[in-house]
């Protein structure tokens, strides 16, 4: 037992440092993943995992796969893309799915076109999936202090953030708040992706904010319950998807991804909060 | 009698297109006001206006020495998303936000007055349900416990009645009282007729423009209505064909 769950990380320095790349991403990814899915968000954050694709491209193009270049480029980008789409919604007649979506396709292919010219397919792939197994001490660093500076940032403007989700129209009414917690949040989700995607690639740092929320919603109807639920699958995928990624030679990113992707499976089925078969049973009731 | 809202040659509505013109009344301090009209009146884009959410296109507004903070508006359609997982404890308390903030802790005596403002409403003991589970007459209730706990000297309910059962309506109604009683001022669009008589001394008949605004008994004639409604059925084609109509 001792072997199969804990040697791997005793043994081999890169697995202590994956598992604290992606408790650092859990826990402060989560409980954005938890409010974006309240927002009716996550399909924002999918667009944005992408949109930070470009930015990191010309930070790639201008220093190689250097940590904080690739960092700042993608950070800007999402930014960019957040803010014009948000403009384009508010300025034209496209809704803000549409003008989203339109923002992260153009900058995706932009991001790949950018890599592609420059790059090897290595480097497309590092970007793309990420290098969990290869975090350096810089990368850790980053990916702890992005956790540090959001959980920070959550604890200290929870309240109008729950107010900007319930009722917007009313925290509207009553402060000036409303923007600046709307930025703020957008920011966060933006630094917790860039801060994901060294670890699990851009496509796949999405997942950890999005699953364990998603599968939490399935448990619980409290809002504190739902974040620490989500924050404990998250490690506990983060800790699967590593050992079954040292065992089976799967790729780590992804063998992550799907851990939490079980664990939502089960929670539509079983969960307790309108789980399929609680659904089930209460037609079940209602029809006797 | 001093003002508490006062409309000066006062015109509002969406992209340059007027939806109430050239209102020119006052609404006195601690009265019990109804609006009254036609769909499409302007009814809920006035209280907008008086919110200051929305700026006039012409004319003046002046609050007299209500502040925006004094201000607490239940809009026709709240917004509240009741799948979010919040309590209905939690939904009353954000009546506190003036007093409390962002950052402030809510302690014992703001969780009495919490309490006191849901048992005010008929909901004794919902403090813990969470939000999803309430009716829509109990969510009404709810926002009505909030509008309490804002404790605003300036009131604008719009449609506050609209879709829920006599019982509801009745015990909202007498909350409304208790604040008229209390000296506050209230602005409310309503559209039972039948209600603004029983309960609402002042009436604002509006039809885009002002039709009479009064004593409710004096405003609500059978003529009035008639002309409100023949005033907005006029200015139901494109906007550059509403000419002003002689008052």
């Amino acid at each position: 037992m001792w072997e199969l769950l804990f040697q791997p990380f005793a043994d081999f320095g890169f697995m202590r440092r994956a598992l604290l790349g992606c408790i650092a991403v859990s826990v402060g990814a989560t409980p954005l993943g938890v409010f974006l899915m309240l927002r009716r968000m996550s399909l924002t954050g999918d667009a944005m995992a992408h949109a930070i694709l470009p930015g990191a491209a010309v930070g790639y193009l201008v220093s190689g796969l250097s940590l904080g270049a690739m960092t700042i480029g993608g950070i800007i980008a999402g930014m960019a893309v957040a803010l014009l789409s948000g403009y384009v919604t508010r300025m034209t007649s496209l809704r803000e799915d549409a003008s989203l979506a339109a923002f992260y396709l153009i900058s995706l292919a932009l991001g790949v076109l950018i890599i592609s010219t420059r790059g090897s397919n290595v480097d497309l792939m590092h970007v793309l999936f990420g290098s969990v197994l290869a975090l350096d001490d810089a990368a850790l660093t980053l990916l702890c202090a992005i956790a540090s500076l959001s959980l920070f940032t959550l604890a200290v403007f929870f309240r109008p953030l729950v107010l900007e989700c319930a009722d917007s129209q009313f925290l509207r009414s009553v402060s000036q708040l409303s923007a600046v917690t709307h930025f703020i949040f957008l920011t966060l989700v933006v630094m917790n992706l860039v801060g994901g995607f060294h670890a699990l690639g851009t496509l796949m740092a999405v997942g950890i904010m999005i699953l364990p929320a998603a599968a939490a919603r399935f448990w619980t109807t409290r809002i504190s319950g739902l974040i620490s639920l989500a924050a404990a699958i998250a490690l506990l995928a983060s800790f699967s998807g590593l050992l079954l990624s040292y065992h089976y030679s799967l790729p780590s990113g992804p063998a992550i991804i799907l851990v939490a992707g079980a664990f939502y499976f089960v929670s539509v089925v079983f969960g307790i909060q309108g789980g399929i078969v609680q659904q089930a049973r209460t037609v079940r009731t209602a029809e006797f | 009698m001093t003002a508490a809202v006062t409309f000066e040659d006062y015109s509002i509505g969406y992209d340059r297109n007027p939806a109430v013109m050239h209102l020119q009344t006052v609404i006195t301090e601690g009265s019990l006001t109804a609006v009254v009209g036609p769909n499409g009146a302007g009814k809920s884009t006035l209280l907008k206006g008086v919110t200051g959410s929305l700026s006039p296109l012409s004319g003046q507004i002046s609050l007299g020495t209500i502040q925006c903070k004094d201000i607490s508006y239940l809009p026709q359609q709240s917004e509240v998303d009741r799948s979010f997982p919040m309590s209905v404890g939690e939904l009353v308390a954000m009546g506190l936000w003036r007093e409390v903030g962002a950052f402030g802790g809510i302690g014992r005596a703001f969780k009495n007055r919490i309490a006191a403002a849901l048992s005010a409403v008929g909901m004794d003991g919902f403090a813990r349900r969470a939000i999803g589970s309430l009716s829509g007459g109990q969510v009404q209730r709810a926002l009505f416990a909030r509008l309490l706990l804002q404790d605003s000297q300036l009131v604008l309910l719009d449609e506050p009645f609209n879709a829920i059962d006599a019982g509801t309506t009745a015990d909202l109604i007498d909350v409304v009282k208790r604040w008229h009683g209390e000296g506050r001022t209230i602005v409310a669009v309503l559209h039972d007729i039948e209600a603004v008589r029983a309960h609402f001394p002042d009436t604002l008949l509006l039809a885009r423009e002002l039709v009479a605004h009064g004593p409710t008994e004096k405003v609500l004639t059978a003529e009035n209505q008639f002309r409100a409604r023949q005033m907005c059925e006029a200015c139901s084609g494109p906007p550059h064909t509403c000419t002003r109509h002689p008052l």
